[in-house]
């Protein structure tokens, strides 16, 4: 089996997880569930990491830097955020 | 940093990183079902923050990465942007940050694909599976980072939230993305070929912006719940260009993730996804025709001395929160109102329409920004069945979510559209400046009914009003 095949297993695999875990959510939670999604899309940040820290010539620096700052953006900014809504969800009675 | 480990655990090294990121696998799937629920969500999303700290950790012992100065700068940078841009928002501008956020993921990937490309001094030594999602991930990554900023552009109002559109362009659209399929081909087969490159990533750029361009504003919760997924995507397929596992499956899961909420959306304007991305439907300014409404078309007036008697001695009032409330910065003087009504013993509940806000579920923010606890939130499916035994409901700056020619009129462009039911309820109350037209464009027969009274104004205002005429009985 090819490295492809086995990876678009897990692809395909990873998927239904996602339709699975996602369809069950109440309505309350779909901003700061998508900010959140959000944040882990940002995970892209791990081959930024490999592109950046790896041999390469000029260009390959540049577009590794340029990506490194982008998916951070992504991931400190997604889950900040998404923390700082959740913060204040709060059920009746729950203290301040 | 692998080489400041010793030579018998650099030896195991590769099997222990992605062991390591199986973990911070099952951190994401464990965050994200966690957010599931409002009580654990928290919880949820400081694990998936959890996970994704391990997988950069890890990574950074990947036997690769021989210099660290420039992930250093780039870490910092980012992080200081991430933080401010976090911590400034206002919650009101939500759907403007997520759009962002989304674009610079789509990018990252982009440039991560890009990044690996030219790590080749002959790009013909990769693997034509290699080049295939090369393609892709620059692909959907340009196209996520151009169509995200048109979305916030149009969210902000830099661009006109009317649909711009002229004939053809989605002709154009759908002919330049069979395009860059195509050329994905012609690159594969011939990588070295730099004019292929070129043309690959401006058109993704291109079609980024022409396929926003033309979709109005009251879609844009749909588009960016399609572009969420669409970053998502493009991440998967960067997993795939560096054959790294982690990506592939974290990437998968937002992909389905933004999918489902795009469907939900949907669902609850009562469009198919087809026709929200080539429909040009839906803009800022109301411009439509007046339908169905030939009848008496008398409304009757409310005060603040007078609806305050009415909600203080009612048994149970709902409140249907709509995008005026937020803009009216109405949040906290509705909640002011609500306590004041449940220390009389009135049962108070809140109504949400799926699209109440601007995106899935920003009421629902909006609201407990303002302290109301989110058991008093009630979804549309869970509160329509209640309305019949309400006295009576505060309609605040919403309009098509309540008409109800989305029921009786075949004719009416929002026909089929799931609403809430208030015309079951003993009274209505819509708080409104005026009796202009909701995003559809549309009169709404609700506010010439029998039941219903008009409190025109601003919604603040009236509600200030209403919040002191309470304090008088």
């Amino acid at each position: 089996m090819s490295i492809l095949i086995f990876s678009l297993f897990i692809f395909v695999l990873a998927c239904f997880i996602g339709f699975e875990l996602i369809s069950k959510v109440p309505p309350t939670l779909h901003t700061p569930l998508m900010s959140g999604a959000n944040a882990i899309s940002g995970i892209t940040i791990v081959g930024a990491l490999i592109v950046t820290g790896g041999e390469g010539g000029l260009l390959t620096q540049i577009l590794g830097v340029a990506a490194i700052i982008f998916a951070t953006i992504n991931v400190v900014g997604g889950f900040m955020v998404t923390d700082r809504m959740l913060e204040m969800f709060k059920k009746k009675g729950d203290d301040k | 940093m692998s080489q400041f480990l010793p030579d018998y655990i650099v030896t195991y090294l590769p099997d222990a990183i992605q062991l390591i990121y199986l973990i911070a696998t099952a951190f994401f799937i464990r965050g994200l079902k966690l957010l599931g629920s409002p009580a654990t969500a928290r919880k949820g999303n400081q694990l998936a923050a959890t996970g994704m700290l391990i997988g950069i950790i890890v990574t950074l012992f990947d036997q690769q990465i021989v210099s660290f100065e420039w992930i250093i700068v780039g870490v910092l940078i980012g992080s200081l942007i991430g933080i401010i841009l976090a911590k400034k928002v206002a919650m009101t501008a939500m759907p403007e940050l997520v759009a962002v956020f989304n674009g610079f993921g789509g990018g990252a990937s982009a440039l991560v694909a890009w990044g690996e490309l030219s790590k080749f001094a002959d790009p013909a030594v990769m693997e034509a599976s290699g080049l295939v999602t090369t393609g892709l991930s620059i692909f959907i990554g340009s196209l996520t980072l151009t169509g995200s900023f048109v979305a916030f552009g149009k969210l902000k109002g830099f661009i006109s939230g009317n649909a711009i559109t002229f004939p053809g362009l989605n002709f154009i659209n759908i002919a330049s993305m069979i395009g860059v399929v195509a050329l994905i081909g012609v690159f594969t087969y011939d990588p070295a070929n730099q004019t292929v490159f070129w043309i690959i990533l401006g058109l993704s750029l291109l079609i980024g912006i022409t396929s926003v361009i033309p979709i109005g504003g009251a879609d844009m919760p749909v588009v960016i719940s399609l572009l969420n997924s669409y970053s998502g995507l493009a991440a998967s397929m960067a997993g795939f260009v560096l054959g790294n596992n982690l990506l592939i499956v974290s990437g998968a899961l937002v992909g389905a993730a933004g999918l489902i909420l795009t469907q939900i959306m949907c669902k609850a304007m009562n469009r198919s996804l087809f026709n929200v991305v080539f429909g040009s439907f839906g803009g800022d300014s109301s411009s439509g025709q007046v339908s169905g409404s030939d009848g008496d078309k008398t409304v009757r007036e409310t005060s603040a001395t007078d609806l305050a008697i009415q909600v203080a001695y009612a048994s149970k009032v709902v409140i249907v929160p709509g995008y005026g409330l937020a803009v009216a910065q109405a949040q906290h003087i509705i909640k002011e109102v609500a306590t004041k009504l449940e220390e009389r013993g009135v049962q108070v509940k809140y109504g949400i329409h799926p699209v109440a806000g601007r995106m899935p579920g920003h009421m629902n923010v909006l609201l407990a920004e303002a302290d109301v606890p989110y058991d008093q939130l009630y979804d549309m499916d869970q509160i329509n069945p209640e309305f019949a035994s309400t006295d009576v409901v505060l309609v605040i700056g919403a309009n098509d979510v309540v008409n109800p020619m989305a029921k009786t009129s075949p004719g009416s462009p929002i026909y089929g559209m799931p609403i809430l039911n208030v015309d079951e309820a003993k009274r209505t109350i819509v708080f409104k400046r005026s009796l202009s037209f909701g995003y559809a464009g549309i009169d709404n027969p609700l506010f010439y009914t029998e039941k219903n009274q008009m409190f025109f104004g601003d919604a603040k205002k009236s509600l200030q009003a209403l919040n002191e005429a309470l304090n008088e009985i």
